[in-house]
C-alpha cells in the first residue's frame, strides 16, 4: 500500500530567536511546540504521537519532553539521524499516521549552541570512546568543518567543481536572507567576498560555512480527514525517502555522492514524480558543498556537474531555475542546535502554501522539496527527502 | 609540529594489537579469512560479510591521498586526509613532516608514527 497523501503538514513552526541564554534548552522545544499548534489550530491535548532526535532533546529520548509539555502520547519516535531528524521524522510520522499508532503527530527540535559557546564546526569532539571509530579518528583531529572540506576536495579533484561555483551557492542565500528580517547574516555578499573570506578548513572559507545559532522549530502532521477540517492551506505529504552513506569499512571509498542518491529515488517514487516537476527546493547547507552534492544526488543535474548548475544565480528565487532555501538557509538564517532538518521542511510548508516572502514567493509552488543529510557529508550520514504538494 | 603528542583515546576490547602494533612501529589492517576482504577501522566482525574469521596483517605502510583539507581554524594548521593503502583499504590520517601547501591529492605516502599521549604511537602519513 502506498502510503503518498496518507499525511498533512498542518503546522509549522520556527523559533525567531537566534541567541537564547535566557532560556533552557527544554524551553525552546515547549515554545516550539506552542508555535506549531497555534499554527494548525490545535493544543497539546490533541497531540497522541510525539517525534524528536534523541540528540536535541534533553533527557531520556523523548520522555522527558513529554512530561516537561505534559502530553499523554500513544506513540513516540526519538530516532537521532542528526540534522536530516527532522526531516526523516515527517516520513515516520507519516507511517504511524498511516498504521493508525497516533492520529496528531507533534515533532520538536531545538538547540542552543551559541549560548553554549560551542565550536561547532571547528573542534574535534570525543563524543562516546565506545563508539568504534573514535579511537581510530578522534586523534587526527576530524571536525565537522574538514571532514566536510575533504568531501569538496575530492569533488574539485574528480569534476573540476572550483571555489567560486560553490560561493555561488552562498550567493543565492544571501540573496534571500536580504528579506529575512530574522536572518543572521542579512546582507547579500558577492562570489568575490566569499572566496577571499579566511579558509576555515581547505578549500571551505568561512563564508561557505554555515551560522551557528540557537532556537528551533516544530511541525504537526495529521491524517487527511482531520487535515481537511483545519484552517490552514492543505500541505500533503507524496513522498518520503531515508538512506544511510557509509564508508564500506573503507574499500570502494567514496566522498563524492551522498545517499540523497537513494533517499531522492525513493521519495520521487513515491510521489511518482521527478525533479522536474519540483519547483521549490529546501536543500541541507550546512556547507557549500553539501548543496551541490546533494542537488546531484537528488537528480537535478548529473553527477559531477553540480558546481556549474548552482553558478550563475541559478538558485535565486526569480532569478534561477531552481530557486533553494528563501529563507536565507543554514548558510545566512540560522541553524539551531546544528541540525539544520527542520527549518528546510519548515520554509518547504511555507512555499507550498505560498506564504513565503514576497520578494522569493515562487509563483508555481505546487510541488516543492525538502531534503537534508545528518552525520557527515559522504564518509557517514543518513540522508532523508520529503516531496510535498499543495492541494 | 614535529613536538605534537597526539591525544589518545583507550582502547575497546579487541583493538589493543592494533596499538601495540603502532607502538612497534607496525600498521596493521584487518584481513577477513573468509571473504578475503580488508577493512579499516578495525573491527571484531567483517564489515563486509560479518565474519569473525579475521586477522592481523602487518601493512606495506605505502598508499596515496584520496583526499585532504588543511585546517586552518587550529593553530598550527594540520592537514587531515583519507589515505589509500596499496592493499585497497582507506584510513582517515594527517599528513605530517610536510608543508602542508605542498600536499596534493594523488601524492605518494609512506606511514610515519608519532608520539601520542600515554607512550603510544599514532599511524601518520608524509610524502615519499
Amino acid at each position: 500500500m502506498s502510503l503518498k497523501g496518507k499525511a498533512y503538514i498542518v503546522g509549522a513552526y520556527e523559533h525567531l530567536t537566534r541567541k537564547a541564554p535566557d532560556k533552557s534548552l527544554a524551553q525552546l522545544h515547549a515554545e516550539v511546540a506552542k508555535g506549531a499548534l497555534d499554527d494548525a489550530g490545535l493544543s497539546k491535548t490533541d497531540v497522541d504521537g510525539y517525534f524528536c532526535a534523541s540528540g536535541d532533546t534533553p533527557g531520556l529520548g523523548g520522555l522527558s519532553m513529554v512530561e516537561y509539555m505534559g502530553l499523554r502520547v500513544r506513540h513516540i519516535d526519538a530516532t537521532d539521524t542528526g540534522g536530516s531528524s527532522y526531516i526523516v521524522h515527517v516520513g515516520h510520522a507519516l507511517e504511524a499516521i498511516a498504521a493508525g499508532r497516533c492520529n496528531i503527530a507533534l515533532v520538536t527540535l531545538a538547540g542552543r549552541p551559541r549560548s553554549e559557546g560551542m565550536q561547532t564546526g571547528t573542534a574535534p569532539r570525543v563524543g562516546n570512546v565506545q563508539q568504534p571509530d573514535v579511537q581510530f579518528e578522534f586523534p587526527y583531529g576530524p571536525a565537522t568543518a574538514n571532514m566536510y572540506a575533504m568531501a569538496a576536495r575530492r569533488h574539485m579533484h574528480q569534476f573540476g567543481t572550483t571555489s567560486e561555483q560553490l560561493a555561488w551557492v552562498k550567493v543565492a542565500a544571501s540573496h534571500h536572507a536580504q528579506h529575512n528580517p530574522h536572518a543572521m547574516l542579512p546582507k547579500v555578499v558577492t562570489v568575490e567576498e566569499v572566496v577571499s573570506s579566511p579558509m576555515v578548513a581547505d578549500p571551505l572559507h568561512r563564508l561557505d560555512c554555515c551560522v551557528i545559532s540557537d532556537g528551533g522549530g516544530a511541525l504537526v502532521i495529521t491524517r487527511p480527514e482531520i487535515a481537511k477540517n483545519l484552517k490552514r492551506p492543505k500541505v500533503k505529504v507524496i513522498g518520503v525517502g531515508e538512506a544511510s552513506k557509509i564508508q564500506g569499512g573503507g574499500v570502494g571509498l567514496d566522498l563524492t555522492y551522498s545517499a540523497g542518491r537513494e533517499s531522492g529515488k525513493a521519495a520521487f517514487e513515491m510521489a511518482g514524480l521527478g525533479p522536474s516537476d519540483v519547483k521549490y527546493v529546501s536543500i541541507y547547507d550546512s556547507f557549500t558543498i553539501t548543496v551541490v552534492m546533494q542537488i546531484e544526488d537528488l537528480g537535478f543535474c548529473e553527477k559531477g556537474q553540480g558546481g556549474k548548475f548552482v553558478a550563475d544565480g541559478n538558485l535565486i528565487s526569480g532569478v534561477g531555475r531552481l530557486p533553494f532555501n528563501t529563507d536565507g538557509g543554514g548558510l545566512c538564517s540560522n541553524h539551531p542546535g546544528n541540525r539544520g532538518g527542520m527549518t528546510k521542511v519548515i520554509e518547504a510548508v511555507r512555499q507550498a502554501r505560498g506564504e513565503a516572502h514576497p520578494k522569493v514567493q515562487v509563483k508555481n509552488h505546487d510541488i516543492v522539496l525538502a531534503h537534508g543529510t545528518g552525520g557527515s557529508l559522504a564518509t557517514r550520514h543518513v540522508g532523508a527527502t520529503v516531496i510535498l504538494e499543495r492541494e | 609540529m614535529s613536538d605534537k603528542v597526539y591525544p589518545a583515546v583507550p582502547p575497546t576490547p579487541g583493538t589493543e594489537p592494533y596499538w601495540e602494533g603502532a607502538k612497534g612501529g607496525k600498521l596493521l589492517v584487518k584481513w577477513c579469512q573468509d571473504c578475503g576482504k580488508p577493512h579499516h577501522y578495525p573491527r571484531g566482525v567483517c564489515p563486509h560479510c560479518m565474519s569473525t574469521n579475521l586477522e592481523w596483517r602487518e601493512a606495506k605502510g605505502t598508499g596515496e591521498i584520496y583526499t585532504y583539507s588543511i585546517m586552518h581554524a587550529a593553530k598550527p594548521a594540520y592537514v587531515v586526509a583519507y589515505v589509500t593503502l596499496d592493499e585497497g583499504v582507506s584510513m582517515l590520517t594527517n599528513i605530517v613532516d610536510v608543508d602542508p601547501g605542498k600536499v596534493k591529492v594523488g601524492q605518494k605516502v609512506k606511514v610515519v608514527f608519532k608520539p601520542s599521549e600515554g607512550g603510544g604511537k599514532l599511524p601518520c602519513f608524509t610524502p615519499v
